[in-house]
């Protein structure tokens, strides 16, 4: 659920509204308040910063140091190897293929979940009765946690389980398929899955921007004879634009990350041949399970950078627009 | 939300030209895709694990609450349930106390260094916390926090506080000025104006971002499964994975475990649905 939110404003540094400024006068009273002034501003912000940077910053930190040792996890590194753990990562076809996976799960995840939940949300954003229940249900597959989705769809797509039967009996059976094992087809198997999950996100966050296009706009355009495709294609989405690259850029970050859904619902041995493995599932895998810790971080350390450039990128070119709407057009 | 509910005109007047049945019949397919499976799992508690073997998509015949039954009494399912409410509390608090005294100084004090001080937090959203996961351990394990409460509620405090303090800043921003100037006039400080005028004012940004930080810390899954070995500290999403891989003949009891286990998530969302679209209403606006 991170940043829904325009201020993304993750290099430049945004303005906040001016708080006033008092003129800077010399006395023993303005000092005072100086003091006192300062003392607030410490007071307030350092329990947060001191949590964040303990735990957001510093570790991402001793990623890098430590990915530089061959290290089982026991006692201080001392094997240093320098960027040999880089390289046999990427010597690896396991992770070559969790690499490949990634990708499927990004691009898979914008290509099919945008178009999906555009459609839903302009249906859901007319006006009908009961509408607020239709929509309640369809945000219920992302309110329910990873695991349950995971555990509950592996149980379906098992291959005697609910999905294959119900081919059968329908006499389809011809479209029984071992979806989980499968090496060749798993991974389309968990796309489906996590679509079914996040498309549910990417409706609310539509919804939301869509309530936020005047109703002024619809009505002009209708006594002007535009149909309801017209308004929407040529009105409704060019409005929505912001949210739907603040949908596509957190749909990316989040994709780039994929574990839990991936780690419960597909088979271990499966993920071990790379056939549906992630890089935060390789990550886990080999640093914490198999104890190599040296190696398991500069995994994370990849994982690290790619996402950080993927999110740079991302926001130079398409967020930037955005963000000075968002902070021009802010007052409300 | 609110704007779409309030005009009642604009449902009477119907201007554009499409049918009413399809709009119902796309709308109960989107329904459809998105519950079936759900009811499946809630209805398949409900059958013997013979009966889900014989016949996967059955109904029950005859209904049975033994695996639900069996769930409650003889599972771990009540003490998981306390500690991820315990941990989800912790989180909530946590981060809605620091957030606020962060973003309150980045939003009504002019200092030097504010606006590095606020991209220095934005930055963390581009820190994934998955990354993050393999040091944080070693470093909460060096910290001897590992089989803790702590060990998943300050990572997860610190990982939520960008996000919280980017959606309340723009709130406590937009407080008129006037008000602070009415309160010091009254001789309160700005703790005080802080305490007695804020919080109150700004009390739907606030549930937002306790609503946001709750749900991540109650569906949590990487941080726990690494930090929590303790079984007794085990929270809901790792003593379902566990019954499901422990148990794996009893597909039953696993449909069981599953719909109780995500029953609080759909509550809690049913109730907090409408206050969730309209904080990010704020949020997304283009």
């Amino acid at each position: 659920m991170t940043a829904t939110n325009p201020h993304l404003d993750l290099v430049g540094g945004a303005t906040a509204p001016p708080t006033g400024r008092r003129p800077a006068r010399r006395s023993p009273y303005r000092a005072a308040e100086t003091r006192r002034k300062w003392f607030e501003i410490i007071g307030l912000t350092t329990p947060a910063v001191i949590v964040y940077v303990m735990f957001v910053l510093v570790p991402m930190g001793f990623a890098f140091y430590y990915s530089l040792f061959r290290w089982r996890g026991v006692g201080p590194p001392t094997d240093y190897v320098g960027f040999d753990n880089y390289v046999l990562a990427f010597q690896d076809p396991i992770f070559l293929d969790a690499l490949r996976n990634n990708a499927i799960i990004v691009f898979g995840s914008l290509l099919i979940q945008g178009p999906v939940a555009l459609g839903v949300a302009l249906l859901l954003n007319r006006t009908f009765r009961g509408r607020t229940l239709f929509r309640l249900l369809a945000f219920v597959p992302y309110v329910l946690a990873e695991v349950t989705v995971g555990i509950m769809w592996k149980l379906l797509l098992s291959d005697a389980g609910t999905v294959n039967a119900l081919l059968q009996s329908l006499g389809m059976g011809g479209l029984v398929q071992a979806w989980l094992a499968d090496l060749d087809l798993v991974i389309w198997t968990l796309l489906f899955v996590l679509t079914w999950k996040y498309v549910g996100f990417a409706i609310i966050l539509l919804l939301a921007g869509l309530s936020n296009v005047p109703q002024e706009l619809n009505e002009a355009a209708a006594i002007d004879g535009a149909s309801w495709w017209q308004t929407q294609r040529h009105i409704t989405l060019p409005l929505l634009g912001p949210t739907i690259r603040i949908w596509m850029f957190l749909s990316m970050i989040g994709s780039l990350q994929a574990f839990d859904i991936i780690w419960v619902t597909s088979v271990p041995a499966v993920r071990s041949l790379g056939a549906s493995a992630t890089m935060a599932t390789y990550m886990v895998d080999n640093g914490f399970f198999a104890r190599l810790w040296g190696y398991g971080n500069a995994v994370a350390v990849i994982l690290f950078v790619i996402s950080f450039v993927a999110a740079l990128i991302f926001q130079r070119f398409l967020l930037r627009r955005d963000i000075q709407g968002a902070v021009t057009g802010r007052a409300k | 939300m609110t704007a779409n509910a309030v005009p009642p005109s604009a449902t009477n007047r119907r201007p554009f030209a499409w049918g009413s049945p399809l709009t119902y019949a796309s709308a109960l397919a989107v329904a459809a895709v998105s519950i079936t499976p759900v009811i499946y799992v809630i209805i398949g508690g409900f059958r013997t694990t013979p009966q889900i073997v014989a016949n996967p998509a059955g109904l029950p015949d005859p209904w049975t609450w033994n695996n639900y039954a069996r769930v409650l009494t003889q599972s771990n399912f009540w003490e998981q349930t306390f500690n991820s409410g315990v941990i989800a509390l912790g989180t909530t608090l946590g981060v809605v106390l620091l957030g606020v005294g962060a973003a309150f100084v980045l939003a009504r004090y002019t200092f030097r260094g504010r606006e590095a001080l606020y991209t220095f937090f934005t930055l963390g959203l581009l820190f994934p916390a998955g990354a993050a996961i393999l040091p944080l351990y070693l470093m909460l394990r060096d910290l001897n926090l590992i089989n803790s409460y702590y060990a998943v509620i300050l990572p997860q405090v610190a990982f939520q506080l960008p996000l919280t303090i980017v959606i309340l800043r723009p709130f406590l921003s937009a407080i008129p000025r006037e008000l602070e100037d009415a309160a010091a006039i009254d001789g309160t400080g700005r703790i005080g104006f802080l305490w007695r005028i804020v919080l109150p004012l700004s009390r739907p940004a606030l549930v937002t971002v306790g609503i946001l930080a709750f749900v991540a810390s109650w569906n949590a899954f990487l941080l726990p499964l690494l930090v929590l070995g303790d079984a007794s500290l085990h929270t809901l999403p790792l003593g379902a994975q566990n019954f499901s891989s422990q148990y794996t003949s009893d597909t039953a009891g696993i449909l069981a475990f599953t719909s109780l286990a995500m029953l609080p998530a759909l509550l809690f969302f049913t109730f907090a649905e409408k206050q969730i679209v309209g904080g990010l209403q704020g949020a997304v606006k283009g």
